[in-house]
């Protein structure tokens, strides 16, 4: 069980790194508490596995330092690190029963087999895998095979953390929620802190309480999916998590006001007063599809917006139009009228996010 | 069952059999035909049943000659096999290093046979040769051409040096084929270097280890070109082994119905223990428990 804290942390893999994008992961600073599960969520490529290695140590950050309840690791092997990791494909020992993979941690620290016994027997139980105890572990499917590796993580009692990245990759559709639910179980069960890497925003919501978002080498928010709804932190988080995703205009400040083409943004006070008129950089305002209000006659402070078409969900459909030229889309109910050719839309200034260089205008950034 | 008879398919299949016809088949009936006849020349030949199969057998000089065989092929076996996975465990695996490695280890097996032996016979002279003078003058007694055993050490350290290079190439693709993760999946379960090689990379090698030794064993079962320029088979007839013996009945005796024979039931020798090798790996693999 334990903290872990990562301080001024960056990596690279380049020799000589000049510039931030020659960085993996750029400076960060940031905590995982005891006991939480956490979601790393973005893109591939984005430094989540990166992150993931470093933490268990099979990489070494060139830069900062990897704390455990605040004692330093950096200089701790992977095996001294007591740390967890499930791979993306399931990692077995082929020649090994079930039951052997189980027991194999704890041989090798040399656990008297009694006492194996009864933690493999233990751990088989919540894993739903007794009945496969003796069985070659060669001949599982995919989603047990990635059980019992899970498995060899459970055993072991001095295990501070385990790591997930991206474990059900190779999971067909109809297990992956069982597997997700059984996780969501065993950390419960368990209190351990569990990292889970993933570029699902789905996986990443039902599994964490907390997720961070990371790209292009950073984590640009860590909140519960609720925060990272509602207030997105950096127009990446707005973009990639929500379906579809945040809609952005590109805004002018002038007078104190917000301006998207000619038209004036809504845009709560407060946003306004932190902006100033010299140095304000790439101005965008964003809306998410959810928020924006659709009206089939124009009514006070609504835009005149072209409709372009309309998809139907289901549950749901999405209105695809175009203001000012740039192609925005709303989330209508499913029994809300899709108006054709034209429309008025309002967006709602509670909902109304401003950002300066992509990330959230008043934010510590 | 109305199944329909005229099935023309089958001829598409006639090109594929009549290669495998001249290839295989054919020459092997002509040898079956002559180890079961007395032929004299082709108008005089007498049919003789199993006789010659009955004779080789009973030949003392065969038996003893495939005595040799079979304990030639295990001892080299049992030195290639886990020197070839050592090897292949200590080669370097990135950069120039592993190019480096690479070419040195496969240096052997570009040499061809007749030279490797010839090698062999120059640098184990015990008077001009490098290996052979070399121990004489530190003092340990050493001379391939009179005595037996040290003809016998000779002609298996020559195949180990010669082919052990192949096992050990085998063996290093089958380890480059094992992805990272294992490994640090293993690093992160805390097993021992020992584990690690047990569990993961034995296993993992499996494979190839089946193609180095069926290879290994029939190449060294049906050695001949390196014992014969080496030693000739001697000194004596203590490094003839079986395909010397089946090329001094067929050719110096010309005794064509013996040697026909005898080159069937090498045959079928090669070809069950290959068989039992096979199956033995393979139920080994299924059958381990951790």
């Amino acid at each position: 069980m334990a903290q872990i804290t990562l301080k001024a942390l960056a990596h690279t893999y380049s020799a000589n790194p000049v510039q931030g994008s020659d960085y993996a992961i750029r400076e960060m600073n940031h905590v995982w508490e005891q006991g939480g599960a956490y979601a790393l969520l973005g893109p591939s490529g984005c430094g989540k596995s990166t992150m993931l290695n470093i933490i268990s140590g099979l990489l070494n950050p060139s830069n900062g330092e990897i704390l455990f309840d605040n004692k330093r690791v950096n200089e701790l092997k992977p095996e001294e690190r007591n740390i967890a990791q499930v791979f993306q494909f399931p990692v077995i020992y082929d020649t090994m029963t079930v039951y052997d993979n189980l027991a194999f941690p704890l041989r090798n620290i040399k656990v008297p087999e009694h006492k194996i016994r009864s933690k493999v027997n233990e751990v088989a139980e919540i894993l739903e895998l007794t009945d496969q105890l003796k069985k070659k572990a060669k001949g599982l499917s995919a989603d047990e095979k990635q059980k019992v590796s899970m498995g060899r993580g459970l055993v072991r009692d001095d295990v501070s953390a385990i790591l997930f990245d991206e474990p059900l990759t190779v999971i067909d559709p109809q297990l992956k929620w069982k597997l997700r639910r059984k996780l969501k179980q065993i950390h419960e069960q368990f209190n351990i802190t569990m990292v889970y890497v993933t570029h699902d925003q789905l996986e990443a919501s039902t599994f964490a309480d907390k997720i961070a978002v990371m790209y292009d080498g950073q984590i640009v928010q860590f909140g519960t999916p609720r925060e990272l709804f509602e207030e997105p932190a950096h127009t990446f988080v707005g973009y990639f998590i929500g379906s579809p995703g945040m809609n952005y205009m590109d805004a002018r400040f002038s007078d104190g006001k917000l301006f998207f083409g000619e038209h004036e943004l809504p845009v709560s006070a407060s946003f306004l007063n932190q902006l100033t008129q010299a140095d304000n950089g790439r101005l965008q305002v964003g809306i998410r599809p959810e928020f924006v209000q659709i009206w089939n006659k124009q009514q006070d402070g609504t835009i005149e917006v072209r409709v372009d078409y309309c998809e139907d969900l289901g549950t749901y459909k999405i209105l695809t139009f175009t203001l000012a030229g740039q192609t925005m889309k709303a989330r209508l109910s499913e029994d809300q009228k899709v108006p054709s050719d034209k429309a008025y839309v309002s967006f709602p200034k509670q909902w109304t996010k401003v950002y300066r260089d992509d990330f959230l205008v008043g934010d510590a950034q | 069952m109305n199944k329909i008879e005229n099935n023309k398919a089958w001829f598409l299949v006639l090109p594929v059999f009549i290669l495998v016809a001249f290839s295989a088949i054919i020459p092997l009936m002509t040898v079956v035909n002559y180890s079961v006849q007395d032929i004299f020349d082709p108008s005089t030949r007498y049919f003789v049943g199993t006789e010659w199969f009955v004779q080789v057998m009973h030949d003392a000089e065969l038996q003893a000659a495939l005595l040799r065989q079979f304990v030639f092929s295990l001892t080299i076996l049992s030195i290639e096999i886990p020197l070839g996975i050592g090897v292949a465990l200590l080669m370097p695996t990135k950069g120039k290093a592993a190019s480096l490695g690479l070419i040195l280890v496969a240096i052997p097996l570009l040499i061809p046979w007749n030279v490797v032996g010839t090698i062999w016979q120059i640098y184990g002279r015990a008077d001009i040769g490098l290996f052979g003078a070399a121990l004489n003058a530190i003092g340990i007694e050493y001379n391939y051409a009179s005595n037996p055993t040290h003809a016998w050490l000779t002609v298996v350290l020559m195949d180990v040096w010669h082919w052990t290079p192949l096992v050990a190439l085998l063996c290093y693709s089958g380890l480059r084929a094992i992805p990272e993760m294992y490994y640090q999946a293993a690093r992160i379960d805390k097993a021992s270097r020992w584990a690690v090689f047990r569990y993961i990379q034995l296993p993992k090698l499996t494979n190839v280890l089946i193609i180095g030794v069926l290879l290994r064993f029939m190449d060294s079962f049906m050695i001949y070109t390196e014992p014969f320029v080496l030693t000739g088979g001697g000194p004596g007839n203590t490094t003839t082994f079986l395909s010397q013996s089946l090329v001094k009945q067929a050719i110096g005796q010309f005794d064509l119905g013996p040697a026909a024979a005898f080159s069937l039931v090498y045959f079928l020798i090669i070809l069950l223990v290959c068989w039992l090798f096979y199956t033995i790996i393979m139920n080994m693999q299924n059958d381990k428990r951790g």
